[in-house]
């Protein structure tokens, strides 16, 4: 095989009822950067694991600069040149930088040796790290930069990235893209995995695209719109959510004011003084990049975490009281992790229903749980919200993405709270579900409930918030109209500037 | 009270010959612990390896004989543990109950035409004049061989866990094994290549109190040392020196009782045979609630299954 | 090649089917065991399994002793599986049986010679009392500091073994007893004898009270928030937080009953089959009860067929000993092996075992 740097044909792997891939076809050149996209589940990740020798195929060949290429381990494929950028990083915490950057190296140099590199390999890419730092101590973006600098010692020829943007302000996007281009100038192709669709447009120069395991296209991003590469991916056109025109608010409903919770762990992100408020029939966004205190947020509203400071749902104090006690007074809300936390793997949906659900509907008076309550309210549950399950007994491990998180976020609107908390809401779902998911949060609104949504994905909170603010460091930005805001601003903000006229400063 | 019965010196030199067997098995136990895996069956391997090397000991007329024995039956005991663990993702709680459980049983099957005989004796490694010296002579250079491998050992593994390869990647995987898995670290062959060697100490700590420091065979010998070890692991925040410490701490406790008796202290015996059990409590719970430094140093993927995702 | 393809969800077939497996492979290598010993296999299995049921000579004798060593596991076990269930490992059930019986015993012989109605049931609370304040105290620990219950509740068991053994030799001796250790004798002390319900079965006040444990723990786990929450925290921690379990709460529910059931267990032995405080009083229930737990696969009625099982492996060790001269420690190590089986087998309920032929190119 001539030409391609990189050539992938046939490629086919199956694991219990899914075809995570189907006869995979694509290629590579060099000092190209690459973009394979396609919704959660689409074959994108064990596509990349093949290559990087995490998985095997079932059948298929692969050719690395015309030779036969079939790594059977990652170690394997870093000797060849191959890399990656893993989305959940691959570091461990407790651990220097130095010896988490000697763990993805096979033949590490000597401690002092190592340091000396990743001094100046930080320093040619603007990459700075201190060699002596715990990761467990780094911000998330400069968690990003070891993983990087980890694979840039090895001098890759290939250099795989999945998603690595879900986790970096707009400012840091800007600046990983600068050494990506760096890189490409420098011969290494870039495989780069993503389904930000204006990134890949901006980025890349071709793309490949995944749907159900398959390539449903190839093309050159730039002449495509993001709607018509949207619907490429998802496979048909789809309406954003409709806002009533004149959504009215009402009344102060939930009020947070001085909010404050040490760091749980020893690596955590505390509160800081998080104060908002939010009014009958308002979405408010809550914005920011991963790891910035937003689950300590979600914990200090929910009840789950005891926060110093004031909380009130329409004048009632809510601190000091339980997650039960907040439910029973109107509080209700949804964790970002769906199966662990908002549900239990193993448990039956009816038994899920009745997670949340026992002191609003009343499932257990006197202690004694009422199963075919529970089961009639999971029903409910399921038949409002389209959830596909064999029914009410299926152990919620065995519903797929989507349809877990419209049963777990119907599950708190149909026991109709007065104020919802959600966080992540649609991470990791099906566009379908997502869509289904941001309308039944505007329906809700809509009908005089107070809505906080915590996102770290921007688009979908200027789509459906009313206001907005942004959590860095534990701390929570002045809470703006989203119609009086840029997306510029609210990155800005994301990056740690104190306020908007810190914004105005930086943009002056 | 009359302390006059008493030598400092020969306290402190039987003190560090009452922590040998816990100490062998609590740095066997400990790199265990930092591959990210908590077997509970610490005692069932000392037991077993009590029992065999006994037994291979009295067969073969040799001591040295004896304690091969015990690493062998100790790791291949292991063995079992690793198997159910980390292929059947067998609940590692559950399968470390079992393992003493099974253990206490087999070994008082194997040993009970062994009660009451002499094992032969250990070697003691011959320093010629210098084990005549002052203090020094009887705190350092009158101790059976093992004492001395106990301190190589010590050293060895606080080498490999800290400035090693292999021991960074041991410690990678206990850390954080889904990371290590994506870099391409075998976790399964790592946790079962800890195991073993956390089976092959505690056959050898539970060898010593059979063949050297009791020394002969008595069902249940042991008498729940292993479980002081698991305590040790934590109470030195998975440290190979601050087991060490921890090690002499109990047998220092576990003498301070004998020597109470020996010198007629008026105590119910059975209330000091209680202490080394109630210092153990006392420890874990200062250790445990001094919270966040703790939770630094413990593994953090201890105890958790692993599997791996295609 | 054979391959393991996780399940969706567990198999309930095989979740009933491996313990029977589990049973079936002890044998098996039971056997191997027995053989090795130079016993004939065939007749040492007979012996332990079949005998003690079956054969005329010894059913009238060793099927009441079945029911009065079942009622201790099975009433420990039943109280073990809560917390074994909510992921609170108490394996300090052999502590709090002691603590209850010496507790209950002592209560009863502190009234010795007094003959009154009360005294019998006095002295079962201060049994359960004693049980359940001895399993508090991991849990005290845990909640507080944080505390291992693992190694706090087994450490006990050795402290309370000594404790046994002064109050044996001291506090409680039998004054008449020309010296010898051991306490009087409730057997002979009729206030406080737990006798047999009807002559000749084995069926006492334990027994009975084991029953209603079962029948109340499966209600419990079947129709009550507690079980509910119970099963939630052992499942998934964090979603048991969001649901708004209380920890706390349900870590002293769950040791505070562990030990409560142990102390009665103990108490009702005292009182009972034992009659004597000595040094030997206990032989191991609270350890083997942990096996019964699991055996039962921590599912009431499960425990009480598991519990009947190693019962009759106990007495059917013990005519084994008796009469083929087995060592008692086999059975032990028999009752080991079962529960490893038990454990490898699991996963068949997680797993299922593909065949595929192997691709070639």
């Amino acid at each position: 095989m001539t030409g391609m740097f990189f050539r992938a044909q046939e490629i086919s792997k199956s694991f219990p009822g899914v075809k995570a891939n189907d006869r995979v076809d694509f290629e590579m050149a060099t000092g190209e950067i690459h973009a394979l996209f396609g919704e959660n589940g689409s074959g994108k990740s064990t596509l990349v694991k093949t290559i990087y020798g995490l998985a095997q195929p079932d059948e298929g060949r692969m050719w690395l600069r015309g030779e036969d290429y079939m790594p059977r381990s990652p170690q394997q494929a870093r000797a060849k040149g191959v890399t990656m950028v893993f989305q959940h990083f691959s570091l461990f915490d407790a651990m220097s930088v130095a010896e988490n950057i000697a763990l993805g190296m096979d033949q590490p140099p000597p401690r002092a040796r190592l340091s000396e590199m990743i001094a100046n390999t930080g320093e040619r890419y603007g990459l700075p790290l201190s060699p002596d730092s715990r990761v467990g101590d780094l911000s998330v973006g400069e968690r990003q930069r070891v993983e990087i600098i980890r694979c840039l010692l090895q001098d890759p020829d290939l250099l795989i990235m999945d998603e690595p943007t879900s986790v970096l302000t707009p400012q840091e996007v800007d600046t990983l893209f600068a050494t990506l281009r760096q890189l490409v100038a420098e011969g290494t192709a870039i495989l780069y995995i993503s389904h930000k669709l204006e990134e890949i447009r901006e980025l890349c120069d071709r793309a490949t695209i995944l749907r159900g395991g398959r390539v449903v296209a190839k093309c050159d991003p730039k002449e495509k719109s993001a709607r018509e590469l949207a619907e490429l991916m998802v496979g048909r056109s789809f309406s954003a959510p409709a806002r009533a025109a004149s959504a009215t608010e009402g009344e102060l409903l939930l009020e947070a004011s001085g909010l404050s919770l040490p760091p749980v762990s020893v690596f955590g992100t505390g509160l800081t003084g998080v104060s908002f408020s939010v009014r009958a029939g308002e979405v408010l966004g809550i914005a920011g990049v991963a790891g910035n205190g937003q689950e300590e947020l979600a914990a200090a509203l929910s009840g789950e975490s005891r926060a110093s400071g004031s909380l009130r749902l329409d004048g009632v104090e809510l601190q000091g009281k339980g997650i039960n006690e907040r439910r029973r007074l109107g509080l209700s809300a949804a964790p970002e992790e769906r199966l662990g936390h908002s549900a239990a793997p193993d448990m039956s949906l009816t038994e899920n229903a009745y997670l949340t659900a026992a002191v609003r509907m009343r499932l257990s008076p006197g202690g004694i749980v009422d199963w075919s309550a529970a089961r009639s309210f999971a029903e409910s549950v399921m038949h409002s919200f389209d959830v596909r399950a064999a029914g009410p007994f299926s152990a919620a491990r065995a519903l797929s993405g989507g349809n877990l998180q419209k049963f777990v976020i119907g599950r708190e609107i149909l026991q109709t709270p007065r104020a919802l908390v959600v966080n992540q809401p649609t991470w990791g779902v099906d566009a379908a579900a997502a869509s289904v998911i941001r309308q039944a949060l505007l329906d809700m609104a809509e009908d005089g409930a107070a809505i906080v949504v915590i996102s770290q994905d921007l688009d979908e909170l200027i789509e459906i918030s009313s206001t907005i603010a942004v959590l860095n460091g534990g701390r929570l930005s002045e809470q703006l109209r989203v119609e009086n805001v840029t997306r510029d601003e609210l990155g800005l903000l994301m990056g740690g500037a104190k306020g908007l006229r810190e914004v105005a400063d930086a943009a002056a | 009270m009359d302390f006059g019965a008493i030598n400092p010196l020969t306290l402190i030199a039987t003190m560090i010959v009452a922590a040998m067997p816990v100490l062998f098995a609590a740095i066997g136990e400990l790199v265990v612990e930092k591959s990210g895996v908590l077997n509970l069956g610490v005692e069932g391997l000392m037991i077993i390896g009590a029992v065999s090397g006994f037994i291979v000991a009295v067969e073969s007329g040799s001591a040295v004989t004896g304690l091969f024995a015990s690493v062998f039956a100790g790791a291949a005991l292991a063995l079992i543990f690793g198997i159910l663990t980390q292929f059947f993702h067998s609940n590692q709680v559950a399968t470390g109950l079992a393992l003493t459980l099974f253990g206490l049983g087999l070994s008082a099957l194997l040993g009970q035409s062994y009660a009451g005989i002499k094992p032969p004796s250990f070697p003691y490694p011959d320093f010629g004049p210098l084990a005549d010296l002052p203090v020094l002579g009887l705190l350092l250079f009158r101790y059976d061989a093992l004492v001395y491998f106990s301190a190589v050992l010590v050293v060895a593994v606080w080498w490999f866990l800290g400035y090693s390869r292999a021991g960074l990647a041991l410690r990678a995987v206990g850390e954080n094994h889904d990371a290590a898995h994506s870099l391409g670290y075998k976790v399964v062959r790592t946790r079962i290549l800890a195991i073993l060697f956390g089976g092959a100490c505690g056959g050898l700590g539970g060898a010593y109190i059979a063949l050297i420091r009791v020394p002969q065979w008595t069902d249940g010998v042991t008498a729940g040392a292993g479980w002081i070890a698991l305590a040790l692991v934590v109470f030195s925040s998975w440290r190979p020196f601050r087991v060490v410490l921890g090690a002499c701490l109990f047998g220092g406790v576990t003498l301070l009782q004998l020597n109470f008796q020996a010198v007629g202290i008026e105590i119910n015996a059975a209330y000091l045979s209680m202490a080394p059990y109630l210092v153990t409590i006392l420890a874990l719970v200062a250790i445990s609630g001094s919270g966040r430094r703790a939770a630094l140093d413990a593994p953090d993927s201890l105890g958790k299954p692993f599997r791996a995702s295609a | 090649m054979l391959r393991l393809e996780p399940r969706l969800e567990a198999s309930r077939t095989w979740a009933a089917l491996t313990p029977v497996m589990a049973v079936a492979a002890t044998m098996v290598a039971g056997a191997v065991m027995f053989a090795l010993l130079g016993k004939d296999p065939l007749v040492a299995i007979r012996t332990i399994f079949w005998a003690p049921l079956f054969d005329p000579a010894l059913a009238a004798y060793a099927r009441p002793q079945i029911l009065v060593k079942a009622a201790p596991l099975i009433l420990i076990a039943i109280g073990l599986s809560l917390g074994f269930r909510a992921n609170i490992w108490n394996i300090g059930a052999e502590g709090q049986y002691v603590m209850g019986a010496v507790a209950g015993g002592g209560a009863a012989l502190a009234f010795y010679p007094l003959d009154a109605w009360w005294l019998f049931p006095f002295m079962l609370f201060c049994g359960l009392l004693g049980g359940l304040l001895w399993g508090l105290i991991p849990a005290f620990l845990k909640v507080t500091f944080r505390a291992n219950e693992i190694l706090v509740s087994l450490m006990l068991v050795y402290v309370a073994e000594q404790y046994l053994a002064s109050v044996a030799l001291g506090l409680l001796r039998n004054p008449d007893g020309a010296g010898f250790p051991g306490s009087r004798n409730l057997q002979t002390y009729e206030s406080a004898h737990n006798a047999e319900l009807i002559a000749g079965t084995g069926i006492h006040l334990g027994v009975v009270t084991a029953a209603l444990a079962v029948v109340m723990v499966y209600a419990l786990l079947r129709m009550h928030r507690t079980g509910f929450e119970i099963k939630l925290s052992g499942q998934s921690p964090r979603a048991a937080r969001f649901a708004g379990v209380n920890q706390a709460v349900l870590t002293y529910f769950c040791l505070g009953t562990g030990g409560a059931f142990a102390g009665l267990a103990g108490i009702f032995e005292l009182s009972g089959p034992s009659g004597q405080l000595s040094i030997d009083f206990n032989v191991g229930y609270g350890f083997t009860a942990i096996i019964v737990a699991f055996l039962g696969r921590l599912h009431p009625f499960g425990i009480v067929f598991a519990g009947l099982l190693m019962a009759l492996t106990y007495i059917g060790g013990e005519m084994a000993q008796f009469m083929l001269n087995l060592p008692s420690a086999a059975i032990q190590a028999f009752q080991g092996m079962l529960l490893f089986f038990l454990l490898s087998m699991e996963f068949l309920t997680r797993y299922r075992i593909r065949i595929r032929r192997l691709e070639r190119n």
